[in-house]
């Protein structure tokens, strides 16, 4: 399929531009002068983005996550991957946590549960590509990833799933990793990666200047939502990682006309350290 | 001629005992650099997908060494497979992984911090940090250093886990047994006979090349 509307019905590889073009491609922009938080997700609830958890499962009923839209399960017998609609709940409860994150950041948005986990270790990295896909499929505006595989001979596929995701307007927000080992897909230029700060505010970033981890949010001593029912304290990139996902949800329910590119923009300008904290 | 042998058994002898004395190591100093009450390692068997409770220091029973639970569940196994270390900070309020933790360690912590230890691609097991005297929050940047010294318990075990690999298959009816014995031999040989071999090595080589 062509990349360029005017062309839409010619099927061609258009993969150029012509000269007398440009006015048929048009893309309507209304940024401000000055990204705000304000003008960024001022007002905004998360109201109809679907937000995609990779994890190990969301708790249904949990007062911090409320209603969960859909849930299925990817699990693998042998070579054999399957995905089927879910109702274990969370095998850890750090699914629940990270879905109660993003909940209380976007309290409309709509959330789905991919449990990628508790297959086992051997499966694992199989399993996370399947659920991957499956969610690049269904066109979630933003995955979330607390999770990441060392495993190599996946990077391939992993990047390429990163980038499709790119360009079919999916954010993959994945957890960085303070280790000194190579880790994916959170080394990608098409995802957002995050690590930890220690303030308390919810909705401060800060962009960092040296990538690959681009962004840091709150990670230190957060109250999240666990089995049960219950909450406890935790800290870790994969607790900062849903933050993300929820400015993400909060963004992108005023400004659904924003690309991963675009998002990523506002993400930086609103960061406190480049002085969009206002 | 020792150093021939040397070569060929390269580091594996008592590769067990090194095995178990760097896990004692690995978490008698995680539990003196965190002044914490406990520190235990988890070790993954590939092969059962399992994980198996290997080591610990300060509270907890030794009796639970041994132990084994499926590799992904609860706390330890999540740490597994995401590779993400984790801070938890009041355990208690989680009954089931209170009563995990009890079990798999013997002793119920308040709070604990996990971190995969990696070799390269591999996810090797699990280091966990269990509680502090005066039962402070862990700090984003003792999570820096928990990872920074689980990465080199992961080189150190890596270093040992293939020496445990090599030493099985240069023993008894190991794939690599008869070129061990041939080591031996050698290094017992007159210093004819010994020449001699040496030759025939170099001729297999050759052969082989």
């Amino acid at each position: 399929m062509s990349v360029l509307a005017h062309e839409a019905e010619q099927e061609l590889p258009a993969w150029s531009l012509p000269a007398s073009a440009g006015d048929s491609i048009r893309l309507p922009s209304s940024w401000p002068d000055r990204v705000t938080r304000d003008w960024a997700w001022g007002g905004a609830t998360g109201a109809g983005v679907r937000v995609c958890v990779l994890d190990s499962g969301i708790e249904p009923g949990h007062p911090r996550v409320g209603a969960i839209q859909h849930s299925i399960a990817v699990t693998k017998d042998g070579d054999e991957i399957s995905i089927e609609d879910d109702d274990a709940g969370d095998l850890c409860g750090h699914g629940t946590a990270c879905a109660g994150i993003i909940r209380s950041l976007a309290p409309d948005c709509e959330l789905t549960s991919v449990r990628v986990l508790g297959a086992g270790y051997t499966g694992s990295a199989g399993v996370l590509l399947a659920g991957l896909e499956w969610a690049i499929e269904q066109g979630f505006p933003v995955v979330n990833m607390s999770l990441s595989t060392t495993k190599k001979q996946y990077v391939d596929r992993l990047h390429e799933l990163a980038d499709a995701a790119y360009f079919k307007r999916t954010m993959l927000v994945a957890s960085a990793h303070n280790m000194p080992v190579e880790s994916f897909p959170w080394r990608f230029a098409s995802v957002v990666s995050v690590g930890s700060h220690e303030a308390d505010d919810p909705f401060a970033l800060y962009a960092n200047p040296k990538p690959p981890v681009e962004f840091f949010a709150r990670g230190l001593g957060v109250e999240v939502a666990w089995l049960g029912g219950e909450t406890i304290t935790a800290t870790g990139n994969s607790f900062a990682t849903p933050h993300v996902s929820g400015l993400c949800a909060l963004i992108l329910s005023k400004h659904p006309q924003l690309t991963p590119f675009q998002v990523k923009n506002v993400l930086h300008l609103t960061a406190v350290n480049v002085g969009g904290a206002e | 001629m020792t150093d021939l042998r040397a070569a060929v058994a390269a580091g594996v002898l008592g590769a067990d005992e090194a095995y178990r004395a760097l896990l004692r190591s690995t978490v008698e100093v995680a539990r003196a650099i965190f002044h914490a009450k406990a520190a235990s390692v988890f070790l993954l068997d590939e092969e059962a997908d399992e994980l198996v409770f290997e080591a610990i220091a300060g509270e907890g029973a030794e009796r639970l060494i041994g132990t084994r639970f499926p590799s992904s569940t609860g706390v330890a196994g999540w740490v597994l497979v995401t590779r993400q270390p984790l801070v938890v900070d009041d355990l208690t309020k989680d009954p089931r992984f209170a009563r995990e933790a009890a079990e798999s360690t013997g002793y119920m912590p308040r709070g604990l911090m996990a971190v995969p230890l990696l070799a390269e691609d591999n996810a090797l097991g699990v280091l966990e940090v269990l509680d502090r005297p005066q039962g402070s929050p862990f700090s984003l940047a003792e999570m820096d250093l928990l990872g920074l010294f689980a990465n080199q318990a992961g080189i150190a075990l890596d270093l040992l886990l293939r020496a445990r690999r090599a030493q099985s298959a240069l023993e008894g009816a190991g794939e690599l047994a008869a070129l061990a014995r041939f080591a031996a031999r050698l290094e017992d040989a007159p210093a004819e006979t010994r020449a001699a071999g040496l030759d025939l090595l170099r001729a297999l080589e050759r052969l082989l090349a």
